[in-house]
This record gives structure tokens, sequence and C-alpha cells, in this order.
């Protein structure tokens, strides 16, 4: 058990669940590559949402011009809050490569669940 | 192309007084994931079944000059298809991502929300905790649903992570068909036995698996009068749970850590015993064990009523081998197994009487706040909310 202020978000919002993991394609590397691709459009679906919702916003107050948004530059404390945000991103985005190895350190050989169904079976 | 109505937005999930709180990506995240969710049942679904049968079946029936007979032949015979393979691999990874999701929101803000439950959980004669409670192996062996640390692990001291990961998600994984508190299963217990037995007035509830409670407030609301005791072995559960009843003002609802497979409590204590979702992450050595501890603790007159997903028996092949994704493919080991049993039999070994047995189709008590033009289409092949209840009078 971890002390609060000891937690990593980030990492523990990536653990793998215990059980191995099920492999659809003829290739595992397709399901690999697909895993990433999906996330990768998950996120990118989250950032149009918050455009959207800026480009709203801008819009309903009269606030900001295009330009200035194009014009942007970070202070040193947006700067790391933005490159923090990139870590979490790549975190997320690279979740399955992550679990594989995970999976291996822990060193847990898991069956399949075919094979645990049938133990559940026995009374 | 027909047009579905979106899944409704995160932002109307119901927000309880333990409730993580979401920012804008948060609420971007879930909602892509019910989009990607309800694309996948009811867009990709109906494409995975044709390509059984114009391609699947055929081959099958071509290689053993008969048709599949049972759902792990159809399995078999879809487990190289292309189209069941992209289905599958998306579905699996949804379920991935969801967990991420869900506990990027709670591990980021997890002091805040111990001390939230804390607080409320500061009068804590409603939450009975036995660390000497073991974790059985039906929930330890793998992390049901894919959720990493399952129901029981604890990550800090005084954990409840499991607990608010669990709740955060459920509205984005259902599409909201639980309602906003995703509590539809206990409303619709509820509202079950208040239509056909507005006499029925239970003094004591045991509700058992109760997870974050959210099944049992709606039975604890609509018995007031009501003590009502909710039982589950895992503590990240139990804390989150009863924070959350405090914060939505029940107040008639105890919490405790207890195996229901062997509870403590003396013969004939309750009235009523209810569970919901519960059975299909048991075990074969557990549910008759449990089944009978249920009918000794039950007062003659009592009733027992457990909402689960519907059984195979007498169900087409192939929505048998749909429903059965989930035991191989969302850590749902039990599921399969469960779903083969003879319930009535169950009940019966468990010395129940074979006369006040009752199964009955229950649909989901439907949230009009955000279904104001609710159908009852679109079930997406067990997380939807149309389930059986199965159970007993004493």
């Amino acid at each position: 058990m971890s002390d609060i202020d000891d937690i990593d978000p980030i990492a523990l919002a990536g653990t793998r669940a215990k059980g191995k993991r099920p492999y659809f394609f003829k290739d595992p590397d397709v399901d690999r590559v697909l895993s990433i691709a999906m996330v990768v459009a998950m996120e990118h679906a989250v950032t149009r949402q918050r455009l959207d919702a800026l480009e709203r916003l801008i819009e309903s107050k009269g606030l900001l011009s295009r330009t200035e948004i194009d014009q942007f530059q970070p202070d040193a404390t947006v700067e790391t809050e933005r490159g923090q945000w990139m870590q979490s991103y790549i975190a997320r985005v690279l979740r399955i490569v992550q679990q594989e190895s995970e999976a291996l350190e822990s060193g847990a050989a898991e069956p399949p669940l075919a094979e645990l169904i049938e133990q559940m079976r026995e009374p | 192309m027909s047009q579905q109505p979106p899944p409704p937005s995160w932002q109307h999930v119901g927000r309880h007084g333990i409730f993580p709180e979401g920012g804008h990506d948060d609420t971007a995240r879930f909602d892509f994931l019910a989009n990607m969710n309800s694309y996948l049942s009811t867009q990709l679904g109906p494409k995975v079944r044709a390509a059984y049968e114009l391609r699947a079946k055929p081959a099958f029936e071509k290689a053993q000059g008969r048709a599949p007979q049972t759902r792990q032949e159809v399995r078999k015979a879809m487990l190289g298809d292309p189209i069941y393979q992209t289905w599958s691999a998306l579905r699996r990874n949804a379920m991935e991502m969801r967990q991420q999701a869900g506990r990027a929101l709670v591990f980021r803000q997890l002091g805040p929300l111990m001390a939230k439950a804390q607080a409320l959980n500061a009068d804590a004669s409603g939450l009975k905790l036995d660390p000497s409670v073991a974790i059985p192996r039906h929930v330890s062996a793998v992390d049901i649903h894919c959720m990493p640390g399952g129901y029981h692990t604890e990550v800090v001291a005084e954990d409840i992570s499991a607990g608010a990961n669990y709740d955060s998600g459920i509205f984005a994984t259902t599409g909201g068909m639980l309602g906003r508190y995703n509590d539809g299963g206990g409303q619709a217990l509820a509202q079950w036995l208040k239509e056909k037995y507005p006499e029925f007035k239970p003094k004591r509830i045991l509700d058992i698996g109760c997870t974050v409670g959210h099944n049992v407030a709606p039975l604890a609301q609509a018995f007031p009068d009501a003590e009502v005791i909710a039982i589950d072995v895992a503590a990240p559960m139990l804390r989150y749970a009863h924070a959350r009843a405090r914060s939505m003002g029940v107040r008639n609802l105890e919490f405790r850590q207890a195996d229901a497979e062997s509870t403590g409590y003396p013969d004939g204590h309750f009235d009523l015993i209810s569970s919901a979702m519960f059975w299909h992450e048991s075990s074969a050595k557990s549910m008759p064990k449990t089944l009978r501890e249920v009918e000794r603790m039950l007062a003659p007159g009592g009733l027992t009523a457990h909402l689960e997903q519907p059984q195979y028996h007498g169900m087409d092949l192939y929505e048998q081998f749909v429903r059965d994704w989930d035991a191989y493919n969302n850590n749902e080991p039990f599921w399969s197994v469960m779903h083969e049993y003879d319930l009535r039999q169950m009940m019966v070994d468990a010395g129940f009487d074979p006369e006040r047995y009752f199964e009955a189709k229950v649909a989901g008590v439907v949230d009009r706040s955000i279904f104001p033009t609710a159908s009852d289409e679109g079930e997406d092949y067990g997380r939807a909310a149309l389930w059986t209840m199965f159970g007993a009078w004493k």
C-alpha cells in the first residue's frame, strides 16, 4: 500500500487488469496498433470537443479573435502545466505497450480464461 | 443510414457528495466511449451477426456437415472472422480505455476525495469493516470486467479509489440506461415490489454483493422504516458506498464487510434479501453455499429476489455466443457457467419450495431526466437494462 502523497496518478490510471489479455487478430501486432489508434481517436475527439466549447464561448462573449489564439505564447507555469498534460496524454496513448511489459514483469503465469471458466465450473 | 440519438452526455451523471469531480475532458472521454459502445452495439453488432450467417456458419457447415450446435461451436467458427476480430478488439479496447479514463479521474483527486469520504463517514455507525474477511478466489482470480485491482485492492490506506472508479464509469458503459445515479436496477426492484406486492413491508432487508450500494439505496428509500444492511467483501467499495448513501440522505442503510457465504446473522433474520448482477461474479463453489445461506437467513413469509442477465436456456445460439463474449474477453469467468444453470433447481437445492420459486423479466426504470423520449430499444447484449429476476418466497 502506498502513502497518499506518493501515488503516481498517471501510472495508476494505466494499471492493467489481472487476467490474460485476449488478442483477436491473426497477428497480435494488429491488436497493438489498433489499440493505440483508438486512444488517439478518443483524444482527438476530446480535443475537438474542447476546441468546439472554446470557440462557442469566444463567439458568444466576443472576447478573443482567432489571431490571438494563433499568437499565444505560454509563460513558464503554463508551459509546465502543458508539459504535464503531454505526459498524461502519452501514457494514455501507449497504454498497451506499458501493460504488456507489466504482464511480463509481474511474472504471473495467467491461464487463459477458458481454463478458468472450467475451474469455476468445479463444485 | 438510420440516425440514432446519441447517448446522454456524462455531464448529466448524478453528482452525489462523493462523486469524483470531472472537467471538460473527462466528460469528453466518457462521451466518446459511450458513443463508441453505442456504435459497436447498434452499428457494428448487426454486421458481426451478418458475418456469422453469411460466412462463418456456412464455412462451419461445409466442414462439419451440420450447423453449430452450441455457443462454443459458434465461437470457434467466429474466432477467425475479420469482422468479429475487429469488433472484439474494439470492444476490449473500449473497456480498457474506460478503466484508464475513470482511474485518471479518480487518482488525480484521490486525496481530496478521501477527505470528503472521511467527513461523510465520520459517524461510522453504519460502516462496519472487518479486515479478517478473506477475499474469495472468484473475486481475486482475475480483475472482474477488466477493472484493475478488482473491487478489493487498496492502493492507499482507507482507500475508496476502486469504488469511485467503478461509480464514475457505469454511466458511460451503459449509455445512461441505468439512470443518472446508475440505480435503475434497485429502482426496478423497488417498483416491482410496490406494484406486485403493495402489502409487503419488510422490516429487515439484506443486499448481498452491494459494491457502491447504488442498487440497495433505492430499496432503503422505498422502505424508510426498514433496517437495511448491505454486505460486500471489498472494503474500498463499502467506504465509498457508505459515504455515497449518507451524502444522498439515505440513513437507514448499514454497510458491512462480510462474505455472503457465511454472514453470522441469525436464522430467519431478514424479510427481504436482494442482489443485483451478483451471481455471475460468483463461482460454482460459492453460489450453492450462498443460496443456502440466503435461505437460512430469510424469515418465513420473506422474499428473496435477484436481478441478473438472462439465462441461456432456450436462447438463440448466436445470442448466447454474443452474451458469452464477456466471459472470455472481459474477465467474467463465471458468467458463462452461471448462465447455463437451472436456477429453479439451484434454489430448490438450497432449500426453497419449488412452488414458491419465480422468474420475471424486469426492465430498468428509465430516468426521464436524461431520456425525455425514451424507447425500449437498443439492448446491448448484457450491458443494458433488461434483466431476469429470479427468487422465491419462503
